[in-house]
Formats: C-alpha cells, sequence, structure tokens
C-alpha cells in the first residue's frame, strides 16, 4: 500500500516534469527529449536485465549502442553507387574469401588432435602462429583495398534497406559479441566482465572511428533514413511523435515479454542465482548457463535501443560515443530507478534523461552568473573554455549520484518487488 | 570464578537463533569439550563466544567480565585465542610469519613466545621458513594453534582440531592440548571424534538442537550408558 | 647499425617507459583487489589526480627544480604522493567503507570505484580543462643522447631525463615495497589479509590499519605514475578509461594480488604494445638491399596506432582463457 502511494506521486512527480518541458520549451522540443529518452528506456532495460535480475556489471554499454547504431547505417543508409559501379565490391568480396578461408584454417587446426595430432602445447602453437599468419594476411590484402575505396568512393555506403533491418541486424550482433565476452568472463570473478566490457566498447569505437572505408570514420554519415515518415513530409512535432510511438510500443512489448519471464521459473531461477550463487549451483542450477542467457539477452536490447537512438539522432558519428552518454548515464538511471523493477527502470530512464537534457542549460546559466558575479566583484578573468567545463563538471553529479544511490538507497527509488513465499 | 562461562544464550544468523539457550563454564585449568551430532550448534556456539555472530539473549562472562557481542579483535585483546576449523593458517606466509600475525596486538618483544610455540610444536621449528600452505595436515594445525597461542591467551578455543587427521596425527594434536593445557590455559573445544575427546576433558558438554543434553565430567560422560548409547556411537 | 638503434630507442626504451608505467599502477590496483577485493575502477583518475596536484605544485614554486638540478615537477612528487594518499584514504572513508561495513558484493565495490572516478573525473576536468598540459613550467626536458661506438652507427641512443628519473623510481618503489611486504609487520599483516581476511580479523589484526596502508601505497604509486608518465609526455586529464585497461591487464597477468606479478604485468603489456605498434619494415630493411627480389611493404606494423587499445584486451582475454590465476599464481578467481 505503502509502495502504491510512492509509485502514484512518483509518476505524477514524473508527469508534472515532462509537461513543464512540454510546455517551457515548446512540443517539438518536448517531443524529442521523449523519443530520446524511450530510446534510453531500451537501453536501460536491457541494463536492468544484467543487473538487476542477474548481477552482472557491464561497463560497456557505449559498445553495443556504437555497434547498433552502426548496422542502422549500413542496412539503412542509401546504397552508394560510387561504391557498387566499381571493381571494389568485387575485391572487397575477395578480401572476405581469404578471411572466411583464414578462420576455417584456425578453426581446423584447434580440432588437430582429431587426427592424431600430438602435443597440445604444439598444437596451441600452431593455432597462434597460424592466426597471426592469417591475420597479417587477411589485413594486408584489406589494407591497399580499404584505401582504394577511401580514395574512389568515400565509404561503402549503406544496404539501402529498411532500418529496422539493422535494428535486427544490430541487437544480434550485440548479442554475439556478448555471447563471447560472456563465454569468456562469467565463470570467474565479476569483476572481470566489467573489465572486459569495457575494454572491448573502446575497441568497438576504435574500430569505427578508424575505419573509414566502412564508416566514413570521423566524417559522419547523415542524415540516417526513419522507420516511419521523417521530419522533411510530416514536420518535426508529428514525426518524432510517430517514431516515439514506435519504440514506446517497442517498450511496451518488452516489458510485456519481461513480466512473463521475471514470473516464470526463469526469473526464479534467475533470480536465486543473483542471491545466492553457491546454493543456486548446489542445488543444479546451471549458473554461468542462465547468467549466459541474460547477458545475451540484455545486450541485445542494448543493440536494438542503440540503433534507435543513433537512428533517431540521424548522424553516424563514431567520435561521439562517450561513456559517460552511453553507459554510465543508462546505469544511473537503472540503479535510480530501481534495478530489476521493469516499471522503476522506465521511471528511472525518463525522469535522468530529461534532468540531464535540462542540467545542460542549467549548468550553463549557472555558470554565465558566476562569470559574471565573478568579473563584476572580482575583476576575474574566466577561462575561455568555461562552458565546456560547465558541461563537464555534469560528469561529478553523475558519479555522485551513484554513490549516493550505493550507499543510501541501494534499491533504487522503486525497489524490485521480491514475493515472501512464506 | 569461572574462566568462561556462557548463561543460556541464544544465537545465530540474522533473526533466527540455532542456539536455544546454552549454559557452559570452564575453570582455568580446565579442558572443556563440546560434542553432539551435527547441526547441534556446537560451532555455532565457539562463534557466538568470540563475537563472530549475534547473541540475541542470554550473556558471556570471562572472568565475570560480560564480553557479550564483543569484537573478535577486542576479544583477542581480553586474552581469547580462536583457531577456525578451515583456513585456520596464512597459506602464503611462511610458519614463522603466521606467529607473528598471532603477535599482532602485541607491542612488546616476544620472542620468548615464538621458542614457547616451538616447544610446544618442535616439529615447526624446522619448517618455520617455509609456507604454511606446503604443511600437512597435522601441522598445519599446529601452526594455527600456535598461532593463537602467540597472545598468552588465557582461553584457546578450537574448532574441530583433529578434522580430516590421521588417527595418529589424531592423538599427537590431543598431547599437545594437553600440554598446552598444563601451562595454565584453558581450553575449549569443539570435536567430532567425541570419545577421545572427551577422554582429556575436565568437563564436557553434550549439545543436541542448540541446547545442553548433559553437562559433566568428560569421565562420567564417558561411562554414562545413555550418553554412549544416543551420542557417542554405542 | 641505425636500423638497430631505431629498434633501441622506439621499443626498448619506449617499451620500457610505459611499462613502468603500467606496473606502478598495477602494483595499486593488485594491492587493492587483494586488500580490498574489488577491482578499482578510480585508479587511472587518481593517477590523473595526482598528476594535476603535481602541477599545481610546480606553478607554484617553478624555482625549486632548477636549484636542485632536477625538474621541479619531480622535486615536487613526494608532497603530491603524499596528499594523493591522504585523498585515497578519504575517499575511501566517505564511499567504499560504508559500503563494506553492510557488506555488500563485491560488484557493488566495483560500481562505487566508478562513481569516484566520475567525480574526480568531473573535477579534474572543471579545475584543469580537457587539454593537455605540460609538467614543464619553468624548466626544460633534458635529453641525453649516447653515442654508440660503432662506425655504421651514425643515430645516437636518446633518453630522456623523466625516463631515467622513471626507471630510479621504479627500482627503488619496488625494492622499498618488497622490504616493506616482508619485513615490516604492518607489510606482512598485508599479505595475512589478502591470503585470509576472516583469520587476519581472529588473529587480532587491525584491518582498517591494513585498508589505510594500501590506500596510501596504491595512492602515492598511483600519483607517482601519473606524474612520471606526464614528465615524459604531457598530462592529458582525460587518459582515464584508455589507461585503466592495460593496467588491469598488467594486474591480472601477473595474478592478482601478487605485486611482482604486477611489476611482470606490466612489462609484458608495456612491450606487448610498443612491438605490436612498432613498424618492422625499419628493422628488416637491409634485409631488402641484401636480397633484391624482396619487397617489403613501407608498414609492416601488427596492430595500427589507432588500435593500440586492442593488445592489452587481447592479453587480458589470453590470460582469462588460459590462465586465469595470471602468471604468477594469484589468489582470488
Amino acid at each position: 500500500m505503502q509502495n502504491a502511494k510512492k509509485e502514484i506521486i512518483l509518476f505524477s512527480g514524473l508527469a508534472v516534469l515532462v509537461l513543464w518541458v512540454l510546455v517551457a520549451m515548446g512540443p517539438a522540443f518536448g517531443v524529442r527529449v521523449l523519443a530520446e529518452a524511450s530510446c534510453y528506456a531500451i537501453l536501460a532495460l536491457g541494463l536492468t536485465i544484467q543487473w538487476g535480475y542477474a548481477g552482472l556489471f557491464n561497463a560497456g554499454i557505449m559498445g553495443f549502442v556504437a555497434l547498433g547504431g552502426f548496422m542502422a547505417m549500413l542496412f539503412g543508409f542509401p546504397v552508394n553507387e560510387d561504391f557498387w559501379n566499381t571493381d571494389l565490391p568485387a575485391q572487397l568480396g575477395g578480401v572476405g574469401l581469404k578471411a572466411l578461408f583464414g578462420i576455417a584454417l584456425i578453426y581446423g587446426s584447434t580440432k588437430l588432435y582429431k587426427l592424431g595430432f600430438p602435443g597440445k602445447k604444439l598444437r596451441l602453437t600452431l593455432t597462434l602462429v597460424l592466426s597471426l599468419a592469417v591475420y597479417l594476411w587477411v589485413k594486408t590484402s584489406l589494407d591497399p583495398v580499404a584505401s582504394a575505396i577511401e580514395s574512389q568512393a568515400g565509404f561503402i555506403g549503406g544496404f539501402g534497406w529498411p532500418i529496422w533491418i539493422g535494428w535486427i541486424v544490430g541487437g544480434s550482433l550485440a548479442g554475439l559479441i556478448a555471447y563471447f565476452i560472456g563465454h569468456i568472463c562469467l565463470g570467474l570473478r565479476s569483476d572481470y566482465l566489467a573489465i572486459a566490457t569495457l575494454g572491448i566498447a573502446e575497441i568497438i569505437k576504435a574500430f569505427l572511428k578508424n575505419a573509414d572505408w566502412l564508416t566514413r570514420g570521423t566524417l559522419t554519415v547523415s542524415p540516417l533514413p526513419w522507420p516511419g515518415p521523417g521530419p522533411a513530409e510530416i514536420g518535426f512535432v508529428a514525426a518524432r511523435a510517430v517514431y516515439l510511438s514506435l519504440t514506446a510500443v517497442i517498450i511496451a512489448g518488452l516489458v510485456f515479454l519481461l513480466y512473463r519471464a521475471y514470473n516464470a521459473p526463469w526469473g526464479r531461477t534467475m533470480r536465486a542465482i543473483r542471491d545466492n550463487e553457491l546454493s543456486s549451483s548446489a542445488m543444479g542450477k546451471n549458473v554461468n548457463g542462465r547468467r549466459l542467457e541474460v547477458f545475451i539477452f540484455g545486450s541485445v536490447l542494448m543493440g536494438i535501443g542503440g540503433a534507435a537512438l543513433i537512428t533517431f539522432n540521424g548522424i553516424f558519428d563514431p567520435s561521439g560515443f562517450l561513456p559517460l552518454n552511453h553507459t554510465f548515464l543508462i546505469w544511473v538511471m537503472v540503479i535510480l530507478g530501481g534495478a530489476g523493477n521493469n516499471l522503476g527502470t522506465l521511471f528511472g530512464a525518463v525522469f535522468v534523461y530529461v534532468v540531464w537534457t535540462m542540467s545542460e542549460p542549467v549548468a550553463l546559466y549557472l555558470l554565465d552568473v558566476m562569470r559574471n558575479l565573478g568579473e563584476a566583484w572580482f575583476a576575474w578573468e574566466a577561462p575561455a573554455d568555461l562552458d565546456s567545463r560547465a558541461l563537464q563538471a555534469r560528469v561529478f553529479v553523475i558519479g555522485l549520484i551513484i554513490s549516493l544511490v550505493l550507499r543510501y538507497a541501494p534499491k533504487g527509488l522503486i525497489p524490485e518487488k521480491v514475493a515472501h513465499h512464506t | 570464578m569461572a574462566l568462561i562461562e556462557t548463561n543460556s544464550i541464544y544465537a545465530g544468523y540474522g533473526g533466527m537463533n540455532i542456539l536455544n539457550g546454552v549454559n557452559m563454564s570452564i575453570e582455568q585449568d580446565e579442558i572443556g569439550v563440546i560434542v553432539g551430532p551435527n547441526g547441534a550448534g556446537k560451532s555455532t556456539t565457539l562463534k557466538a563466544i568470540f563475537g563472530l555472530l549475534n547473541v540475541n539473549e542470554g550473556n558471556i562472562t570471562l572472568r565475570g567480565e560480560d564480553i557479550t557481542n564483543l569484537s573478535p579483535d577486542k576479544l583477542v585483546h581480553k586474552g581469547m585465542g580462536f583457531v577456525p576449523q578451515e583456513y585456520n593458517v596464512f597459506t602464503s606466509l611462511s610458519v614463522e610469519e603466521n606467529l607473528e600475525m598471532g603477535a599482532f596486538i602485541r607491542k612488546d618483544d616476544f620472542g620468548y613466545m615464538l621458542e614457547r610455540v616451538y616447544s610446544f610444536f618442535p616439529d615447526l621449528k624446522d619448517k618455520r621458513k617455509q609456507p604454511a600452505g606446503e604443511l600437512s595436515g597435522g601441522q598445519r594445525q599446529m601452526v594455527a594453534m600456535g598461532r593463537a597461542l602467540m597472545v598468552e591467551p588465557s582461553l584457546l578455543l578450537l574448532d574441530e582440531p583433529t578434522a580430516g587427521l590421521s588417527p595418529l596425527y589424531m592423538n599427537e594434536i590431543f598431547d599437545r592440548i594437553v600440554a598446552v593445557n598444563e601451562s595454565g590455559v584453558g581450553v575449549l573445544m569443539v570435536e567430532q571424534n567425541a570419545k577421545q575427546a572427551l577422554r582429556i576433558a575436565h568437563k564436557g558438554f553434550v549439545l543436541a538442537a542448540g541446547q545442553n543434553r548433559y553437562t559433566d565430567t568428560g569421565e562420567n560422560l564417558l561411562n554414562d550408558p545413555e550418553v554412549a548409547k544416543s551420542f557417542l556411537g554405542g | 647499425m641505425n636500423e638497430f638503434i631505431f629498434f633501441i630507442n622506439i621499443v626498448v626504451i619506449s617499451g620500457a617507459v610505459i611499462g613502468s608505467i603500467y606496473a606502478l599502477g598495477a602494483i595499486g590496483v593488485t594491492l587493492i583487489f587483494g586488500i580490498l577485493r574489488f577491482a578499482h575502477f578510480a585508479h587511472a583518475d587518481m593517477m590523473t589526480l595526482g598528476t594535476f596536484l603535481v602541477l599545481v605544485l610546480t606553478a607554484l614554486f617553478p624555482a625549486v627544480g632548477p636549484a636542485i638540478g632536477l625538474p621541479t615537477a619531480f622535486v615536487m612528487m613526494p608532497l603530491a604522493m603524499a596528499a594523493t594518499a591522504v585523498i585515497a584514504i578519504g575517499i575511501d572513508k566517505a564511499f567504499y567503507k560504508p559500503l563494506r561495513e553492510n557488506n555488500v558484493k563485491p560488484v557493488v565495490m566495483v560500481m562505487a570505484s566508478v562513481g569516484v572516478t566520475l567525480m574526480l573525473q568531473g573535477l579534474i576536468r572543471f579545475f584543469a580543462g580537457t587539454g593537455s598540459q605540460s609538467l614543464f613550467v619553468d624548466d626544460r626536458k633534458a635529453i641525453f643522447r649516447i653515442d654508440l661506438p660503432f662506425e655504421s652507427a651514425s643515430r645516437a641512443i636518446v633518453v630522456t631525463e623523466p625516463q631515467i628519473l622513471l626507471f630510479l623510481f621504479l627500482a627503488v618503489a619496488v625494492v622499498s615495497l618488497h622490504l616493506f611486504l616482508n619485513k615490516s609487520r604492518l607489510g606482512k599483516a598485508m599479505r595475512a589479509m589478502s591470503d585470509n581476511p576472516d583469520l587476519a580479523r581472529v588473529s587480532g589484526i587491525n584491518t582498517n590499519t591494513v585498508v589505510g596502508v594500501t590506500w596510501i601505497i596504491a595512492g602515492a604509486l598511483a600519483c607517482a605514475a601519473g606524474t612520471l608518465l606526464s614528465l615524459d609526455v604531457t598530462l592529458k586529464p582525460d587518459l582515464s578509461f584508455m589507461i585503466l585497461l592495460p593496467i588491469f591487464a598488467a594486474a591480472i597477468v601477473g595474478g592478482v594480488g601478487h605485486p611482482y606479478g604486477a611489476l611482470a604485468g606490466g612489462f609484458v603489456v608495456g612491450f606487448a604494445e610498443t612491438l605490436a605498434v612498432f613498424n618492422w619494415a625499419f628493422l628488416l630493411r637491409p634485409l631488402e638491399q641484401a636480397l633484391p627480389w624482396l619487397d617489403l611493404p613501407n608498414n609492416l606494423a601488427f596492430v595500427p596506432t589507432e588500435y593500440k587499445i586492442t593488445i592489452p584486451f587481447f592479453i587480458l582475454v589470453a590470460i582469462l582463457i588460459w590462465r586465469p590465476t595470471g602468471i604468477f599464481k594469484g589468489k582470488v578467481i
């Protein structure tokens, strides 16, 4: 009863906040913020599954976001005729075939023991040397093709397919990467997963940023087509509203699925593992298998959410992926809202995103006041980059919120409801 | 005045009690042995005395001073030593370093105490530079007891000191415990090998379901047909 | 011959420099891992914070260094190390200790350290901006050229003063740490607590003191690592996650909770990075002259410099697959 009351108060507060933004900043801006918040909500749902259901620390959400965004761009962006009308696609295909052949060779070398090939160490060395050779071979054949593409066609462009295909592929690819990382790390200490995901995110970003032939790198790709009608056709407010309703449908579907899964045996097993790993594994639960499922599923959502977010932004900019905006902001949404509680996560996503967006003008305004006062009273000469510093200071606030929530409200504002069976 | 006394303590993890009124007391020159079936709360009693879990009701006194729910490090200062059943040595530290860690709270020169521990456990002297993790189970137990003795405690708490040891080593450990006791250290220990343990005990406590079932001298308990039938395997 | 000297300059010296930096960071990370049992994500920003303190001190007293004949920043480093150590203890008291006392899971501690790292980042960037800065405020970097007594060697081996100071500092730090851990009571208590925290508590070891000492060592070394790195190149306030990954990789390669392992791991990761981005074509060019049929590409680096971050990651993945305990057996997995 107490909880229901608190939820009503929190959600009405959120509604007032959203209304205020809509009125004060205009509907075009307001709907934009809401649409972006809804994309973040998909990301946050992915994280709440990983962290709230299974206690997995994913410090590399940014990587999955970037991957989803890249796939959306690759599939949805119009075809680049400059590229397809040359023999470059054939050359690129040749490199691809070489890579496939090389991977088959390496895979074969790991199966040599079936032919009775002696010595475990010898086989391992052989595989390593072979991998290195294949890597160098593929790399030296790719390099000239890549620079030819860059000089003749800019980049390979997209496939010109409906962009939602890219969303799905992006989600699947994110899941595939999650499978590999999870496979390696989930049997080990929980910290190692955090370190590995942090690493993979930086690597994905470095790759997308520097593979100019594939992504145009720092030149960025825009405009990305929208799954619904674009602003040019029906105006900003309407187009954004259509987009928002699309993401809202996705979220509703996800929440329904998660609700079912959470209360199904699968969800109960998950929570049992999270709360007491030892006894669950003693009861014969496949702890790492379950965790891997959760990790993959959450990452798929992050890929889709990332694709939705980048598509909405309309621009694919690999340098724009920041750990702060695309990893830790989502962490704040989840732990502040209530990890493991879908409603809490949605609340956290919308609330934190609105506050985050509004904090930019507020921080600039405060800094401006400070600068004027400083100049007037102390003849203080403000550094020229004070504005960018003011935005940097928001990092501090995010960190502070994480620390405070962990200490004073470890279950978040709307905690997970634990049903006690007595 | 009793060295250690527990007055109907109720204790357990969280709010749930595992001990439901345990009474025991031993004098300075005595060995007390706690026996009983699995799950009777034997180790829990030791942990409750040593402040490793919450005592919810009742009190514990050391020479008349109330020590209920004091933290382990305070109890070490008050002259209590505790040897856990498992993981009771620092495996990566040498034998001598293990003993030094036992004397961590001492600010004086404890060299003489090292020698005294080596005289109790001569095996250890030869191995004092060796990492404790490389020793046999019995030797580890000696290191663990030696570590606890370094503060010259008035009371030594031992949690199943002979668990997993061969009969040969078991007897040797019992001999050492008697020797330690004769040097003036009160001993309260939990034992699975009830018969052998009661043989060296001045006092025995038979626990069942978190309560004292029988309390008597070791000898009387051994000779009590009821106890023998129910708890000592005939 | 010149090719060989080039190799020494680019690979041996640079690898040793970056390896030493990683080692200094990884020793702190591994000690925290061993004693407090969580991966300290705020370590990189603690390095930056320490360096920033050095920068402030150097700007305040620019004349001190020239008077002694050392870079001012290096003279100021001990002060900043002490300050960073105090700050580290303060951070522990404010943010980690309350959680520790609630017996939270290690992964919650990891997240708390992420919170701390974001706060530090915010503060540093707010006060220092995001641009690179030089620690040489009023003095210049001394560079030593060592000519080799060979006919064919027209190039010289180049070492800078900060690099020499780095090697000396690392040697002194490692020897002192070794003596501390093996000879002093507190050092032994640290090893004991990292070995078996429950038994340490039962033995009457004051675990709060041990935790404090851990933060002092980790904080001081982090400050030194950041300062010595910035003396060699420049102070980059946004290094953070980029340097965190190799440091974690070094700590895990060396075996978590194992300071000597962290030292070795630092050099493994450092040299792996430099060897991977080194352009082997330079070294093989004489071969091309000798064998006319050989046609080498201009760039024979294994990994382009932009992808340097992949090296520690692959080392990390490899070690997690084949030997999660590290090359020296760490205890916590």
